[in-house]
């Protein structure tokens, strides 16, 4: 889950003094090898562990690929057949509808969840600082870590929600052992991992709003819940939209959770597009590389598109 | 609202969102035989050291080879990404604009997705379980990240301080060495904390480029055990403790810093 950064960096923020090099046009041209030079390394880097991943995977999303020959090479080149082959499964739209839910619900709870607690604690009281450095833990802990102590903690029969449930006369629920219920137990898990990365940015957002402002509203005799529908939600609006717009790249891309939680079942309850491309190329005994490339290739023209966006919003909002 | 009434809140609110860790070290705790009580034991107090027995018995190698992954995957991603980062902030390379857009965008791609073309490469190239091909993959995950930083610090170093070491004589190199890099210095620590936990939390790259290696990172470990329908959940939760010490160590001993690598760049400072 590594954090997107943006642009803004990339434009260097005072002009360089031309000290030391001349204004003439030999002087800049080696100036421009000099950069270049030092960006040499990230450019072959990029190429070769970027690019060329890339490439390979779109080249097996275009290939029968055999176990054989995936080895050996020599695939024969069957244009869109394993894209055809991946619509046309049965897997394809619970797939993509379950992407959708795990993604959309998730974001809704992580990003509302997320903004109340950045509210509360933008309020200064004592100990608010080391509380929200504690909200961080879940964020920063491995994975496997997470899942594995919800795998523990959703347990039909012994784990500790069906527990708290009992108490209120609920359940016992079969949280990862039956299709209705696992797509929501992942979403659970996958929530509580992310409400942190929505409260640390909103409230670096909120932090950046003037309290002269808030002392206005106050004056004016606003309430609090009118203060923050006219004063703090309009003017958090784009941090707001970056947030949920990095967080549903982030979401998309989820695989590890829901992998080692349910691994997309039982019966492709909790199988997304992310799960269903690892489990086509890696999770059976025969793998289909060529349709499991296919559907990584549809995930990330997914990611893309909004990924675009989120960079088209970034450059407007520093406007 | 009371000031000392919103710390409580705050208390309680923080403990409802840690529970899940909280559950984690006491199943660490919990006797074999009680794991399975209606209703569970709330707290440790008949517990036992079982699980992190087994962790000392079985695991200390997988965190040995974590920890060797981890540092070499600090290292590569700060020798490639602090000279990239000096390059887009104080030299002005033409076709910066085109460079940093597709870092921004190699970031976006899903890292399954990585790991089937990664699989596909080192197959052929008979790389598969090895510690090397596994950092490789991993600073996948930091470089582009560690650029932007790099980037974006080494933009606010005032030009007069490679300006002065250029008239007394220094090359590029040299001023990138001995001025920039030393005064960068948090920018390095981000990176290389954000590197090195990535690469200790990885898991997807893990399991398809190491599956079958003789030096697994530990999230194979503690796989492994769930896979096995492992029923003794005090190991794995021991485990999964342990593999937890470098978050909190990091959480501890550079919290501003960890906070500036999430916010970097998402919101304007």
């Amino acid at each position: 889950m590594a954090p997107h950064v943006t642009t803004r960096a990339s434009v260097p923020a005072v002009p360089e003094t031309e000290a030391g090099f001349g204004r003439t046009s030999r002087a800049r041209s080696s100036g421009q090898w000099t950069a270049w030079a030092f960006l040499a390394p990230v450019v072959v880097y990029l190429i070769a562990f970027y690019a060329y991943p890339l490439y390979r995977n779109l080249d097996l999303s275009l290939h029968r690929y055999t176990v054989r020959s995936f080895v050996q090479g020599g695939a024969p080149f069957s244009g869109l057949d394993n894209y055809r082959t991946v619509f046309d499964s049965p897997t394809f739209w619970p797939a993509l509808t379950h992407t959708a839910v795990f993604t959309g619900v998730s974001l809704v709870f992580q990003f509302s969840i997320g903004m109340a607690l950045a509210i509360f604690f933008h309020q200064h009281f004592r100990l608010s600082a080391t509380l929200r450095a504690l909200f961080l833990v879940p964020w920063l802990l491995p994975l496997i870590v997470s899942a594995s102590t919800w795998s523990w903690m959703l347990n039909s029969d012994s784990g500790i929600v069906n527990t708290a449930l009992g108490v209120f006369g609920i359940g016992p629920v079969n949280w990862l052992t039956s299709p209705d219920w696992s797509l929501a137990s992942v979403t659970i898990a996958n929530i509580w991992i992310g409400i942190p990365f929505n409260l640390v940015v909103l409230y670096s957002g909120l932090q950046s709003i003037p309290s002269e402002i808030y002392e206005a509203a106050a004056l004016d005799g606003a309430t609090h819940w009118s203060t923050f529908w006219r004063v703090t939600f309009p003017l958090l609006r784009p941090v707001s939209a970056i947030t949920l717009l990095l967080g549903l790249i982030y979401t998309l891309k989820v695989f590890d959770i829901i992998w080692i939680m349910t691994r997309g079942g039982p019966a492709d309850g909790s199988t997304t597009l992310a799960t269903w491309s690892y489990r086509l190329g890696f999770g059976n005994l025969l793998p289909s590389f060529g349709p499991g490339a296919a559907v990584g290739n549809l995930l990330i023209i997914l990611a893309m598109v909004f990924g675009l966006l989120y960079i088209r919003m970034q450059r407007r909002t520093l406007r | 609202m009371k000031r000392s009434l919103k710390t409580a809140v705050g208390v309680g609110l923080t403990a409802i969102m840690l529970f899940p860790v909280y559950w984690m070290i006491n199943v660490s705790f919990t006797k074999d035989t009680d794991m399975r009580a209606d209703p569970p034991h709330l707290f440790p107090l008949r517990g036992t050291f079982d699980g992190y027995r087994a962790v000392l018995d079985q695991q200390l190698p997988f965190l040995g080879n974590s920890l060797l992954i981890g540092l070499g995957t600090v290292a590569l991603t700060v020798i490639v990404s602090a000279p990239a980062g000096y390059s887009l902030a104080k030299l002005r390379p033409r076709g910066a604009g085109t460079l940093s857009f597709v870092l921004l965008v190699a970031q976006m791609i899903p890292g399954v997705i990585m790991a089937m073309g990664f699989y596909a490469i080192y197959l052929k190239l008979g790389v598969l379980n090895s510690s090397a091909g596994l950092v490789l993959a991993d600073s996948t995950i930091a470089v582009p990240f560690g650029v932007l930083i790099f980037t974006a610090f080494m933009s606010g170093i005032p030009a007069e301080l490679a300006a002065a070491a250029k008239i007394d004589g220094a090359g590029a190199f040299r001023t990138f060495w001995s001025v920039i890099l030393p005064v960068s210095r948090n920018a390095v620590v981000t990176v290389s904390l954000f590197a090195f936990l990535w690469a200790w939390s990885d898991f997807v790259f893990a399991t398809t480029l190491d599956g079958g290696g003789a030096q697994q990172p530990i999230t194979l470990g503690i796989y492994r055990y769930i896979g096995n329908n492992n029923q003794e959940w005090n190991a794995i939760m021991a485990t999964a403790v342990v593999a937890s010490i470098p978050a909190t160590l990091l959480l501890i001993v550079a919290q501003r810093y960890v906070a500036a690598g999430v916010t970097a760049g998402a919101v304007k400072d």
